[in-house]
């Protein structure tokens, strides 16, 4: 097995004298697709900026390969009506970068001729796939997603997760993204992390799904992904779990 | 030709000016604009401990400008809101430095030239001085461009690229400091921000890309100096206030041809 692209070893992090995240323990590989889902406030957000080196750690650490390229997705990002800012020019930052090379890292995102467009022009889902252009500039080692789907259709979410593969598939790099759409999900990932303020269950989609731990935080579903995505839109009639469906914005 | 006051003092506001456009857009797109004022009325204070102490204005206003820059980092998110905050540390600043003013030094210091500016006393030094700021702030400002972008769109996508937010920010601030510092003399403590959000803002419909603001920003705050100072001269009105006059101008044409256009 190859040498883990970035590995949190017994991570925690505090934030406002709060405790996020205790004793995580989480590796990835070349190649990889993980997600992580877990309740709101559950950390998945602060693990991803504790990956990516944005989040310092209260309690052990956050290694990484050397000179390992990243590229980092992140949940919301708004941008002032004040600042005007084309497609193209978004796509030059850090680093400023030819017209092909913006041309080709939107073609891979699956938006091709968007370049001269104003970013605050773009539908939800042309920006999102903008985003992951510019995550994908650099050739990144690692993909670093937050709830890149949010605020997406289902067909939209499914055609975005499609391209995450294909680009896995493409260029080889590990991925790693938290999500909400869990039957998605299922279907998608390499490897499920359910966090929840530590780590529940890890596993393949399938195992974790299986998980107790899993179970009581996402509902009853029986096995595989089949299972809890017929769970979320119909009836269950065991309560005794706590039954989440999420949707809305994690904090 | 430096021998003439007129074009001292238009090459002081053209010094100023296309220093302060430029960052000025960077407060305009982090919504900056009232710690702008805050710094600006920080720098009463610094003028009088320069005088209380009788050493140079310069150091003594970046000094009282950073104080302001921590205090309000400190404060906010404490309970307040950070205009909240603002409107407390700006004023309260002003009012505190007025009082120093008038308190520790003698009678003959003009008030009015550190609130509205004296920009037709503009002397050889102080146009040195103005200069050597402006293009430190330009040079600063240009330097840190990229990475000023980055943390102004999104703190966590800067440090994912390796940059550090805080960094910038703590940047800005310096550079704020010194435009604050070296446009007293030009438009004054009261009128500083002005030129710091006005071009940026009348720049602002006619571009497509953060560099053509700024360069816009820069050419609108220029042309604004020498055309608030041709006002002044030939209506005899005060030469900081005129400047600031003839940006608003520039803004409400821009603003119309936006509207024009169906923007």
């Amino acid at each position: 097995m190859s040498a883990p692209l970035i590995a949190a070893r017994g991570l925690g992090i505090r934030l406002d004298g709060r405790e996020i995240l205790t004793d995580v323990d989480f590796e990835i590989r070349p190649g990889e697709i993980v997600t992580v889902v877990g309740p709101n406030g559950s950390g998945k957000s602060t693990l991803l900026k504790a990956l990516i080196g944005a989040v310092k750690p209260s309690a052990g650490r956050v290694e990484r390969a050397e000179g390992l390229r990243l590229g980092y997705v992140p949940q919301k990002l708004a941008i002032d009506a004040s600042l005007p800012m084309t497609v193209g020019r978004f796509l030059s930052l850090p680093r400023r970068v030819s017209a092909e090379a913006i041309a080709a890292a939107l073609d891979k995102a699956g938006v091709p001729d968007l370049a001269n467009r104003q970013m605050k022009d773009l539908s939800g889902g042309q920006f999102q796939r903008v985003l992951l252009a510019r995550a994908l500039m650099d050739r990144p080692q690692t993909l670093l997603l937050d709830e890149p789907t949010q605020g997406l259709d289902q067909p939209g979410s499914a055609a975005f997760y499609r391209r995450i593969e294909e680009v896995r598939s493409e260029m080889g790099c590990a991925v790693l993204m938290v999500s909400h759409d869990l039957h998605v999900v299922m279907a998608a990932s390499d490897r499920v992390l359910c966090i929840n303020g530590h780590v529940c269950c890890e596993g393949t989609p399938e195992i974790v799904a299986g998980a107790p731990e899993y179970r009581a935080l996402f509902g009853s579903g029986t096995k595989g992904a089949l299972a809890l995505y017929r769970h979320e839109h119909s009836h269950d009639h065991d309560h005794s779990h706590p039954h989440h469906h999420h949707h809305e914005a994690d904090a | 030709m430096l021998d003439d006051f007129l074009v001292r003092a238009a090459l002081a506001g053209v010094g100023v000016a296309l220093a302060a456009a430029p960052l000025g857009c960077f407060v305009v797109w982090r919504r900056m604009a009232y710690f702008g004022e805050a710094t600006a009325h920080a720098a009463v204070l610094g003028v009088a401990l320069a005088l209380a102490l009788e050493v140079p204005m310069l150091p003594m206003i970046l000094l009282a400008a950073l104080a302001m820059a921590s205090a309000v980092s400190g404060l906010t998110g404490r309970g307040y809101a950070a205009d909240t905050v603002l409107g407390v540390l700006a004023h309260s600043a002003l009012a505190l430095g007025l009082i120093a003013v008038a308190l520790l030094t003698d009678t003959r210091i003009d008030l009015m030239a550190f609130l509205f500016g004296d920009i037709l006393a503009v002397s050889r030094a102080d146009l040195a001085i103005t200069w050597g700021g402006a293009l430190a702030v330009l040079g600063l400002t240009i330097w840190r461009w990229q990475a000023l972008l980055m943390a102004t769109l999104n703190p966590d996508l800067a440090r994912s690229a390796g940059i550090d937010p805080r960094r910038e920010e703590f940047g800005l601030t310096l550079a704020l400091a010194a435009v604050v510092a070296v446009a007293i003399k030009v438009v004054g403590v009261l009128l500083i921000a002005a030129l710091l959000v006005i071009p940026a803002a009348a720049a602002r419909p006619l571009v497509r890309t953060p560099e053509a603001m700024a360069v816009a920003a820069a050419i609108i705050g220029a042309v604004s100096a020498l055309a608030g100072l041709w006002g002044a001269f030939e209506f005899d009105a005060p030469a900081g206030p005129s400047i600031v006059c003839a940006a608003a101008a520039i803004f409400v044409v821009t603003t119309l041809l936006a509207a024009v256009r169906g923007r």
